[in-house]
């Protein structure tokens, strides 16, 4: 069940294989979604246009564009790196969850004793931690007992989630209150939103949830980019990803990697819970992590696995995620869920069928010139 | 006395209803499997399958019908399943995972428009479900001690889609275990090279494999919509479809340990929900989510080799290039 990357016949140049590939692979899970939209009795080109407009039409369609976004990189990313040494994380989910569980315990903790600039790094470090540290036993279990990751992962998601309900009923409830919230963080464990930062430089811009947390994405976006291209644990992961017999040859410790690799890309999921709980909620809560774990699997076949490929794909899959909240108001026969839909589609074809067109366009290029 | 007696009755008869779509989907995961197609997309198929059997009865009100359809609708995303993975040599588990994300969306963005009731098809009549079977004389035998109520509430009084679940385990085990489909069945799953070199097709072997699967998860996904309840919810497998497959895990892809597995799963969840708010003395208030992460739990304790060692058919996951 490790994942293995797809062998082409004869390599496609590099421009076909970055650019052309994956960009008709996306055309054809959209072409699929308008189909469907056609079905329902609507007008696919109007529900795009919508899309985009309430998506990047104006700045709070922006923050909140970028403020999913943020989720996407960090998601999109653990995914990656777990590509890059062969292995497939499904348990983004599970490690986002309790990455946000390690946020709110610190700041519960914490919120009142320190001040904004030492909870900030402390945060960050405790997601990382508890993402980490959610992903290390199913990492441990595939290094030295041989259980499959993406069952062990599968299974690790149902198992956060049930820990997150017992803790959030039982444990961490605000007292006298009826749903599971734990008390407000006091407001200087809240991580600036991104229109407060920006009056300070006097630009004005609407209300929404993007807040600081953007930056770390991107700085993880450059961190991921440094590690796996540019130091030689990087190299190694990598190593193992392309074949692992030629990793044990050369030297790599191959379950040293497997388990520095799944905890950096559960250290990467848990970053989800700075945003969402130091940033937007400033309380611990139930399902605040729903559905980023698996839409950072799409993000990650989408992006081809590189960091600027996760970021690009990250921003479509925000545009969606916000366009297709603005589209439920204009046109109410298409709910949000289409873009589950659309996830799916982008999984099915960037993922599974990622050989259809590329085998096409092998053909297509062996009978053009040159062959 | 008598009260505990039938609270045990209740609550083992109740276990049987959980675990049937449990059942179902394991053995379908089974013949997948076993063929060396893994399939994490179980969940996926029961869902979209649960929703096409409410929607043709919402519209025919006829069980039969829309249990056809519920099987149809799990039969071609199989085969999206089965294209990806044999014929396009894609990778199994981002296939499985697309056919979950793909229904668990697709159903509620057409439930939505065509019902227009929040994702959800309207009640169904009783003419469009499969209603529970009363056995013959269980009205009068009912009253006898001890018996009477083994026989109308255990062995009977359940709908026809479980006696089809339980009579799918020996079969499941015949055809894999006795049959030549079923030697030739593992033997793709295991050395599918040779399975090959003996002029048989693995790629047809598979794709039958496949087929099979998605018939089962449609009958579960029936059961689902149309038997155990009266009409489709939004995300209504939640997870049943991945305690299958930790229950085929549990039963080490054998037909009657897997079983066993969907059992011991269904009867905890039985037990959870009559446990609730309940002391037990030295122990205290068991908490619910606790015996429902066991299943995951003790799945990852068995995948680990703690108990027993669960071995995966060899070839599975791997997709098969024709020399």
């Amino acid at each position: 069940m490790i994942f293995r990357r797809n062998r082409a016949r004869r390599p496609l140049p590099r421009w076909a294989d970055i650019a052309v590939v994956p960009l008709v692979n996306v055309l054809l899970a959209f072409l699929v979604a308008g189909l469907i939209v056609l079905i329902i009795g609507e007008n696919p080109l109007r529900a795009v246009r919508v899309m985009i407009v309430g998506a990047l039409g104006n700045s709070e369609g922006i923050g909140y564009t970028l403020y999913y976004t943020t989720n996407y990189i960090f998601t999109g990313l653990a995914v990656a790196v777990a590509f890059h040494a062969g292995l497939f994380n499904i348990g983004g989910e599970g490690q986002s969850y309790i990455g946000g569980l390690g946020v709110g315990l610190l700041l519960l903790a914490g919120d009142r004793a320190l001040p904004l600039a030492a909870l900030v790094p402390l945060a960050i470090l405790a997601a990382a931690l508890f993402g980490a540290a959610w992903a290390l036993i199913p990492a441990y279990l595939q290094a030295y007992r041989g259980s499959h990751i993406v069952i062990t992962t599968i299974m690790f998601n149902f198992l956060a989630s049930a820990l997150m309900v017992y803790l959030m009923v039982n444990v961490l409830i605000a007292p006298h209150q009826m749903s599971p919230w734990s008390r407000e963080f006091a407001p200087n464990a809240w991580l600036p939103r991104a229109d407060e930062v920006l009056a300070g430089l006097h630009i004005r811009a609407a209300q929404s949830p993007l807040n600081l947390s953007f930056v770390l994405a991107m700085i993880a976006c450059v961190g991921v980019w440094a590690y796996l291209w540019h130091t030689p644990w990087g190299y190694e992961l990598r190593t193992v990803g392309q074949s692992e017999k030629a990793a044990i040859y050369a030297g790599v410790k191959l379950r040293r990697v497997i388990i520095v690799a799944m905890c950096l890309s559960g250290a990467l999921a848990g970053c989800v819970g700075v945003n969402e709980i130091m940033g937007v909620h400033h309380r611990l809560l139930l399902g605040f992590n729903l559905g980023y774990g698996f839409t950072g699997i799409a993000v990650a076949l989408m992006g081809r696995n590189h960091p600027i490929g996760v970021a690009l794909a990250s921003l479509l899959f925000g545009i969606l995620s916000q366009g297709g909240a603005e589209l439920a108001f204009e046109i109410p026969a298409i709910t949000p869920e289409m873009i589950i839909v659309i996830q799916g589609l982008i999984i099915l074809f960037s993922g599974a069928l990622a050989n259809l067109n590329r085998s096409f366009f092998e053909r297509l290029l062996a009978i053009g010139p040159g062959a | 006395m008598q009260d505990a007696y039938l609270i045990v009755l209740l609550t083992l008869s109740a276990t049987i209803r959980v675990s049937t779509p449990l059942i179902l989907c394991a053995m379908a995961g089974l013949f997948s499997e076993r063929s060396g197609i893994v399939d994490v997309g179980l969940e996926g198929k029961m869902l979209g399958a649960a929703f096409g059997a409410a929607a043709v009865s919402a519209v025919t009100h006829s069980a039969v019908i829309a249990l056809a359809a519920g099987i149809l609708v799990a039969i071609m995303l199989a085969l999206i399943h089965g294209f990806a993975s044999i014929t396009q040599h894609g990778n199994q588990v981002v296939s499985g995972v697309a056919i979950n994300i793909l229904t668990s969306g697709l159903t509620i963005v057409l439930g939505i428009a065509w019902f227009h009731q929040g994702g959800e098809t309207p009640p169904l009549p009783q003419e469009g479900r499969f209603m529970p079977i009363a056995l013959p004389g269980a009205a009068r035998i009912a009253h006898v001690p001890v018996l009477g109520p083994i026989y109308a509430h255990l062995i009977g009084g359940h709908n026809i889609i479980v006696y089809v679940a339980l009579a799918a385990v020996p079969l499941t085990h015949w055809i894999v275990s006795a049959t030549r489909f079923g030697l030739r069945l593992r033997a793709a799953g295991e050395n599918p090279q040779a399975v090959d070199t003996a002029g048989i097709s693995v790629a047809w072997l598979r794709y039958r494999a496949v087929m099979l699967c998605g018939a089962l998860t449609g009958i579960a996904g029936a059961y689902l919509s149309i038997a155990q309840n009266a009409g489709f919810t939004r995300d209504m497998s939640a997870g049943q479809g991945f305690i299958a497959l930790a229950a085929l895990i549990f039963g080490k892809w054998r037909a009657w340990p897997a079983l066993g597995a969907c059992l011991l799963f269904g009867f905890l969840d039985a037990v959870a929900i009559r446990l609730q708010g309940i002391d037990i003395p030295g122990i205290g208030e068991i908490p619910v989510q606790f015996i429902q992460a066991l299943p995951y739990a003790l799945t990852v304790i068995l995948l680990a080799g703690f108990i027993g060692k669960a071995v995966a058919p060899r070839a599975s996951g791997i997709p098969y290039r024709k020399e």
